[in-house]
């Protein structure tokens, strides 16, 4: 990303452009959902973003629905929706299965994962699991003031060319890096930036080759469900609690009731 | 488009389950290592800490104190009785404020308005002497406590305080075979019940969360406190001299909410081991960071989002139950007024739980909000009791300007210690509000488990109460 520097002639410094639309969503461009460990402050990005006061409070585990909020940026209206905090996309309790589900099968336009900075190694582990399954996502790096405090220093650029996503340092509780945020979502959510994203690499072609077979099927019985090669790698480690949504046939119910019907 | 025969779930999964032998058995954690290698990998690339040994960690500093073994019960009793302590001591005064405002002043306009623009006299009865008047009581009384407590509880909250507690919980918790987020969704109830019971969804297993749900009641939720409070100050407080009259009654909140933590741990135990039957499942809580509170914010957020909200809520409850309230203590059968009726029917029973019919009465109008069962106990004691001297009329809530005229009100109406005391366990044992029974059904979706959770603590309320009392009569006499 190049417009992080205070340069005043950069459109993303043109705070007039962001109206906050609180919850009035009708007609929205595109979806952006917040995803992140627990105790992040996504719901406070999730404030200053949509100008609704959803209760933020230092309480891990807070937010354990979805909440939604809309607003409007250089003409575009976007709805947010503000994710349970999660560790990891592989746990089963029903906080956890409402984020996953959210990223995997509702399709969102762009994934802003909010990441702790003074705690960056614990965040990338989620910040890796949600880059494999999905191509849009940036990452708002916040909670920068405290990192400064512990003498913490994080090389923006060399992590955003690590991960393949725009990289967005901010104190979203002092309202800083919220601009540069909005440029960043625009941007991906526009396709004017494209994102490369990390995968892992360890796949051996055995590996491979059974997903793909596995992934045949998959199609056959639910068809135009995204992401099916993650539920097929789900399958493959014998997740039971995906075992139990292909029996049950509730995997094919979660795409269409998890796109939003207004898009 | 697809026009193929649709494959079965079996084909899917024995298909799934040939290769996954053939991949052999370690994917899930070749995936997992894989993760967490290049999270590792790419944070030793991007993440610097300049002169880690001379930064001092006050997080870990402040945590060695607060979650020590021995002092961290006794700091959380101490901020917790400081935090009741501030609000006893400072709301007296603004309540009266507010109180000879809305009651001595705006009440005589509003009835001689109604007089004059020729209301009948059940009309503004109704109306004002009813609903208006609860209304003004509820804000008066509500009001100032929750202005004061409120904005403290969040500045805690906000600071990273609460986790430490549930932190300091947990092991408890599990001892009782419940959940150690227990401890979380159990401080959420000291807010209110109905959100505690929805932040339950942070626990994973469904037998440990119906516990949490079960129990979340045994937390003293808000609509709950300004009563702990007001008979606190009147029959505690009234034990010893006026200096130590805020601590004392302080602490006797403090009590009857421990009393609270206690129970729910008792339950959680009993139900663990018979109907709920398991072993606690492990998870890891994570302490966050202490952070400075934004003071005004937390200021703006507590009124808006708490005080406000909950006024608002007792507000709309109080409204209907004055118009109900007036209605009960004015429709007469025979000499009787249907409140006395019920009142004088219900006395002898009540009197075995050391009660009273009010307070029975009481507790049946407030079912939709905890709020407003002090107003109403007022209300009803001085119909039933035929005070002079106060009061307007039949089920006309009148001014007490004074934590002194309501202990009067109490007092000519029978009320002793002893009622004070039960009074007090009763509140934190009865049945949850109409909003929590109904939150707890949209969460379990089991009537089963509705009805549990709604009788279980009024039965051990009846218990408490008769058996606290039976002992009383016996010592005292």
């Amino acid at each position: 990303m190049s417009n992080q520097h205070n340069c005043e002639n950069c459109p993303v410094h043109h705070k007039e452009n962001l109206i906050r639309l609180g919850i009035a969503m009708d007609k929205v461009d595109y979806v952006i959902a917040l995803a992140g460990n627990p105790n992040t402050g996504k719901s406070t990005v999730f404030n200053n973003l949509t100008g609704l006061r959803q209760h933020t409070g230092n309480w891990p585990g807070k937010t354990v629905t979805r909440a939604e909020g809309g607003f409007s940026y250089n003409d575009k209206r976007y709805k947010v929706v503000d994710l349970p905090g999660t560790y990891s996309l592989l746990s089963t309790s029903t906080d956890e299965e409402v984020a996953r589900n959210f990223i995997l099968f509702g399709r969102p336009d762009v994934t802003v994962i909010v990441a702790d900075a003074t705690r960056l190694e614990r965040n990338l582990n989620l910040v890796l699991q949600i880059l494999e399954i999905t191509d849009r996502a940036v990452l708002c790096l916040n909670l920068m003031d405290e990192a400064k405090r512990n003498n913490i220093e994080i090389d923006e650029r060399t992590l955003s060319k690590e991960l393949g996503i725009p990289v967005i340092p901010a104190a979203a509780r002092q309202k800083e890096g919220m601009m540069e945020l909005l440029g960043a979502i625009e941007e991906v959510a526009s396709g004017r930036y494209i994102c490369k994203p990390h995968r892992i690499k360890s796949r051996s072609d055995k590996l491979n080759h059974a997903i793909d077979s596995l992934v045949g099927k998959l199609k056959q019985q639910f068809p135009g469900l995204p992401n099916l090669n993650w539920v097929a790698l789900r399958l493959l480690e014998g997740d039971q609690g995906m075992i139990d949504a292909v029996n049950s046939g509730e995997l094919g119910t979660l795409s269409p009731s998890l796109i939003p019907a207004d898009i | 488009m697809e026009n193929k025969e649709k494959v079965s779930a079996e084909e899917i999964l024995s298909l799934a389950n040939t290769l996954r032998w053939d991949l052999g058995m370690n994917l899930h954690d070749t995936v997992t290592e894989s993760i967490y290698e290049g999270a590792s990998k790419i944070a030793k690339k991007t993440v610097r800490v300049k002169d880690e040994k001379s930064s001092v960690n006050w997080d870990l500093k402040i945590d060695k104190v607060v979650t020590s073994k021995w002092l961290g019960f006794p700091i959380m009793f101490f901020l917790l009785a400081l935090v009741f302590w501030i609000t006893v001591a400072a709301a007296n005064i603004p309540s009266g404020w507010i109180a000879s405002l809305l009651i001595d002043t705006l009440h005589p306009i509003l009835k001689n308005g109604a007089a004059a623009i020729g209301f009948p006299w059940w009309l503004s009865g109704v109306l004002i002497d009813g609903a208006y008047l609860s209304v003004a009581w509820v804000v008066s009384v509500m009001l100032p406590p929750m202005a004061i407590f409120f904005p403290m509880f969040t500045l805690l909250e906000d600071f990273g305080y609460l986790p430490r507690v549930a932190f300091n919980m947990d092991s408890l918790f599990r001892k009782a075979g419940a959940h150690g987020k227990q401890a979380l969704t159990m401080s959420m109830g000291f807010g209110c019940n109905a959100a505690g019971v929805v932040a339950t969804r942070v626990i994973d297993s469904p037998r440990e969360r119906l516990i949490a749900i079960i129990t979340n009641n045994f937390s003293l939720c808000n609509g709950r406190w300004p009563t702990q409070i007001l008979i606190a100050s009147i029959f505690i407080g009234g034990l010893v001299s006026s200096r130590w009259a805020g601590i004392v009654s302080a602490g006797a909140v403090v009590g009857v909410a421990v009393l609270g933590i206690f129970f729910s741990l008792v339950v959680s135990w009993a139900l663990s081991r018979s109907v709920l039957k398991g072993e606690a499942s492990a998870f890891s809580l994570e302490l966050p960071p202490y952070r400075p509170p934004r003071i005004l914010q937390t200021l703006y957020t507590s009124l808006i989002d708490r005080t406000i909200f909950v006024l608002w809520r007792a507000v709309v409850f109080a409204l209907p139950a004055g118009i109900l309230i007036w209605l009960v203590a004015n429709i007469h059968i025979g000499e009787l007024s249907l409140a006395e009726w019920f009142i004088n029917w219900s006395d002898p029973f009540a009197m075995l739980f050391g009660l009273n019919g009010v307070i029975l009465l009481a507790y049946i109008i407030a079912i939709p909000a905890n709020e407003i069962v002090i107003p109403t106990v007022l209300m009803l004691t001085v119909i039933s009791s035929g005070i002079a001297g106060v009061g307007a009329g039949d089920g006309v809530m009148f001014e007490l300007d004074s934590i002194a005229d309501t202990e009067r009100v109490l007092r000519a109406g029978g009320w002793t210690l002893l009622t004070g005391i039960n009074l007090m366990l009763f509140s934190l044992l009865h049945n949850p509000c109409s909003t929590t029974i109904y939150t707890i059904y949209k969460e379990t979706k089991s009537v089963k488990w509705t009805m549990i959770s709604t009788f279980l603590p009024i039965v051990m309320g009846f218990a408490i109460c008769f058996f606290t009392t039976q002992v009383w009569r016996l010592l005292v006499k």
